[in-house]
């Protein structure tokens, strides 16, 4: 690909959580338009690098830099982040009781509106976004007038997230674990949604333990991440041998792992 | 970042002082105390008798110890029972009321000049001891409404007072009732005429201004056959130090097809982020619905104060009468609250509604405590009762204590109740979309407290979900 344009650019990053080391110098940089597909055994740090990326508190980093669009992403707050087009897909979405989806929804939407120097949306306006949105993933107006998350299935939270991905177009999507939890007419229709978003100026990140996930979003690159660290990079081929391998053959540290 | 558990709160906005002469009598609490503040609120007899009968009641009673709420003891004879600005001479209109006074009230939002006032609103302003103005008594006069400062109503009304005074909350009712009966120095008195919904909003707002002072008010409110009121009440104090007492009483009475809607946004001095000084809130109200088809509600949004101890409860008598009892009641940092209602049904098919949201943030502990009691007779009694609690961090409290006593077959009862908790997980989701920690917690806030608010009148319903903001501002980080 001639003309790449970095957009996220991991330099050693090294993090930790509680005292304890888990990212242990992560280099990556994701280009305009790519996607990316990280995998790894449990535990290995692929929650927490997304988190790190994402702004969560409780992880503290120790070294490296991350840049993003060429600024520093890592001084940014999380909200300052999201508004400029970084969003995480949680692997276990957080449920909020007394604020129903459809205002939760409006409020992200409009906050991320005011950072872009866009007018606010009204409720009637914003109705209109959700219903378009709401087609992609399949879903009817019932599931926005209940509390965020609350009550939701395994697969209704993951679905909410990819409706929240709609709605805010990210620039960067970085999706943890989305296709865990999914039966399999709902991956179709998750991954659908997600490669409709896909543009040539944004890029996504998918966090996954299955091939099949990868059969629907194609992965540009695929990496695995082993104990903190990127034990190894391929194409979407890297994807089938690990699915037929496991991750015993990459390295003994992994083996270890 | 900061994390949850930093507690930087906002600074208490209402907390000055006003600069002002004081008539103020000294401290201690015993006959003679209670005969000087008769004397100088010019009392007929049968009430300096009825405030002694309660003193010598209280000399024999003790604290409630129950509430689960925690502080040093008070000392009863360190407080100031009576302190008022001097005025210089009898008020005939609202022009000569102290500047230093009108002032103060301005600075709380709250005009006393009646041009400027919030048209559909009249205040009854009470600042430490005495109320100070009361205004469009003259318009409300004209529709038959009596608004106007209890002192005047004992001057100018003397038998509706000497006919309802204490016939809701007697004057020995408990500890702090019994406190109120002996040494209450002002509140409001409200009479609504047979058939006349009053065309007013009628509000008072309480100012505790003078240090080592305690207030006691007392308001007492009659809806005659037929009449409506919206009463509205409001309240703050100056920063100090120490604690400061305020023991009030409310009395609502309402007759055969009456109605009555008490509101309070309660925004006492709680104390500083440490638990140092705030008021503490000890206050007994109670409606009767004492006709057939009438209706008391309580609304009450409790932000301030150290401590609040406070049931605003219905004695539903009159066949058909309704009680309602909505509240929100906040604790940050140190703040405790126990608070809650009472349904005592009596007559037949009486129905009443109990919505309670506590919110703890901080190492604040907040106590739901209610009872609905259902008598013999009460044949077709209804009651429904939602319990809600919200945690924000992991070092505050939430308690519920729902009494439910039920002597009749034909009651039904509902009761629910749930628990949620914002916690940093709640926080970073929100942030993760592009939501500030701040924003969040007041819209998860305003959301759990949507069916409390609603009940509040416009104006107030704004003012009350500002109050929780600043209230809940730096409990998350
Ligand atoms: N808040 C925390 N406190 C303590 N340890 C943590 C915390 N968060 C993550 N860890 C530890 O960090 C390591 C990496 O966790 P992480 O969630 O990033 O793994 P993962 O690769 O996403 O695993 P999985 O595939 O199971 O989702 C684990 O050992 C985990 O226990
Ligand atoms: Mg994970």
């Amino acid at each position: 690909m001639e003309n790449k344009v970095p957009m996220l650019e991991i330099e050693n990053l090294h993090a930790s959580v509680g005292g304890n080391a888990i990212i242990k110098g992560i280099n990556l940089v994701v280009n305009e338009g790519e996607v990316h597909a990280i995998m790894g055994p449990n535990g290995s740090g692929k929650s927490t690098l997304a988190l790190v990326l994402a702004g969560h508190p409780a992880y503290e980093v120790t070294e490296g830099s991350v840049r993003y669009d060429g600024q520093d992403l890592l001084e940014l707050a999380p909200e300052e982040r999201a508004r400029k087009g970084v969003f995480l897909a949680f692997q276990y979405p957080v449920e909020i009781r007394g604020i129903t989806n459809a205002y939760f929804l409006r409020f992200a939407l409009n906050a991320i509106r005011a950072e872009q120097g866009i007018e606010e949306l009204d409720t009637i306006d914003f109705l209109d976004v959700l219903k378009e949105k709401l087609e992609i993933i399949g879903w009817d107006e019932s599931m926005m007038n209940r509390p965020v998350n609350d009550g939701f299935s395994g697969g209704e939270k993951k679905r909410n997230e990819i409706l929240q991905m709609a709605i805010l177009e990210p620039r960067l999507a970085v999706l943890d674990e989305t296709d865990s939890g999914l039966d399999i007419d709902a991956l179709k229709t998750v991954a659908a949604a997600v490669n409709k978003l896909r543009k040539p100026d944004n890029a996504t990140i998918v966090v996954t333990h299955y091939q099949r996930m990868l059969n629907y979003i194609e992965p540009d690159f695929v990496h695995v991440l082993a104990d903190g660290r990127i034990v190894k990079s391929g194409g979407k081929d890297l994807a089938l041998e690990l699915e037929e391998k496991g991750y015993d053959w990459l390295a003994p540290e992994v083996a270890a792992v | 970042m900061s994390s949850i558990e930093t507690q930087v709160t906002q600074p208490y906005k209402y907390g000055f002082v006003t600069d002002i002469d004081a008539d103020q009598i000294p401290p201690g609490l015993n006959e003679d105390i209670i005969r000087l503040i008769s004397a100088k609120k010019e009392e007929p007899d049968w009430l300096l008798e009825w405030r002694l009968k309660a003193y010598r009641r209280w000399t024999e009673m003790r604290e409630p110890t129950w509430a689960n709420v925690k502080f040093d003891p008070i000392d009863y004879q360190s407080i100031v029972y009576y302190s008022a600005p001097k005025s210089k001479k009898q008020l005939s209109s609202m022009d000569e009321v102290d500047p230093a006074l009108v002032e103060t009230f301005e600075k709380l939002g709250i005009s006393l000049n009646e041009q400027k006032r919030l048209s559909g609103v009249a205040v009854d302003a009470i600042f430490d001891s005495v109320s100070v103005a009361t205004t469009f008594s003259e318009t409300l006069a004209k529709h038959g409404v009596i608004f106007c400062s209890f002192s005047d109503a004992v001057k100018d009304h003397p038998d509706l007072v000497r006919k309802y005074l204490g016939t809701v909350v007697p004057g020995g009712d408990n500890f702090y009732a019994a406190l109120n009966a002996a040494v209450f120095s002002d509140g409001s008195f409200c009479y609504i005429p047979k058939g006349v919904r009053c065309p007013l909003e009628l509000s008072t707002y309480f100012r505790i201004n003078a240090s080592n002072s305690g207030q006691f008010e007392r308001t007492l409110i009659i809806a005659d056959e037929g009449g409506y009121v919206s009463y509205l009440e409001g309240c703050s104090a100056p920063m100090r130090d120490e604690n400061q007492l305020h023991a009030a009483v409310v009395e609502l009475i309402a007759l055969d097809d009456a109605q009555i809607k008490y509101a309070t946004v309660q925004n006492w001095y709680p104390g500083d982020k440490n638990g140092k000084g705030g008021i503490f809130n000890f206050v007994t109200k109670r409606g009767k619905c004492a006709g057939i088809n009438s209706k008391i509600s309580w609304t009450q949004v409790e932000t301030g104060s150290a401590i609040t101890w406070k049931y605003p409860s219905c004695i539903l008598q009159g066949d058909n009468s309704v009680g309602e009892f909505y509240s929100v009641a906040v604790t940050n940092n140190h703040q405790q609250a126990d608070t809650g209602t009472k349904m005592i049904h009596i007559g037949k098919n009486t129905r009443s509604t109990i919505v309670s949201k506590g919110i703890s943030a901080g190492v604040g502990q907040n106590t739901y405590r209610g009872e609905v009691r259902i008598m013999k007779n009460a044949t077709g009694a209804r009651n429904y009762s939602q319990c809600d609690s919200m945690l924000i961090g992991d070092k505050c409290g939430a308690h519920t204590f729902p009494y439910i006593d039920v002597r009749n077959s034909t009651a039904i009862m509902e009761h629910e109740a749930s628990t949620s908790k914002i916690g940093e997980d709640q926080m970073f989701y929100a942030q993760q979309r592009g939501i500030t920690a701040e924003d969040a917690v007041s819209m998860i806030v305003n959301g759990f407290c949507r069916e409390v608010f609603k009940e509040l009148p416009m104006e107030f319903a704004v003012e009350a979900q500002k109050l929780l903001g600043i209230t809940l501002e730096g409990s998350v980080g």
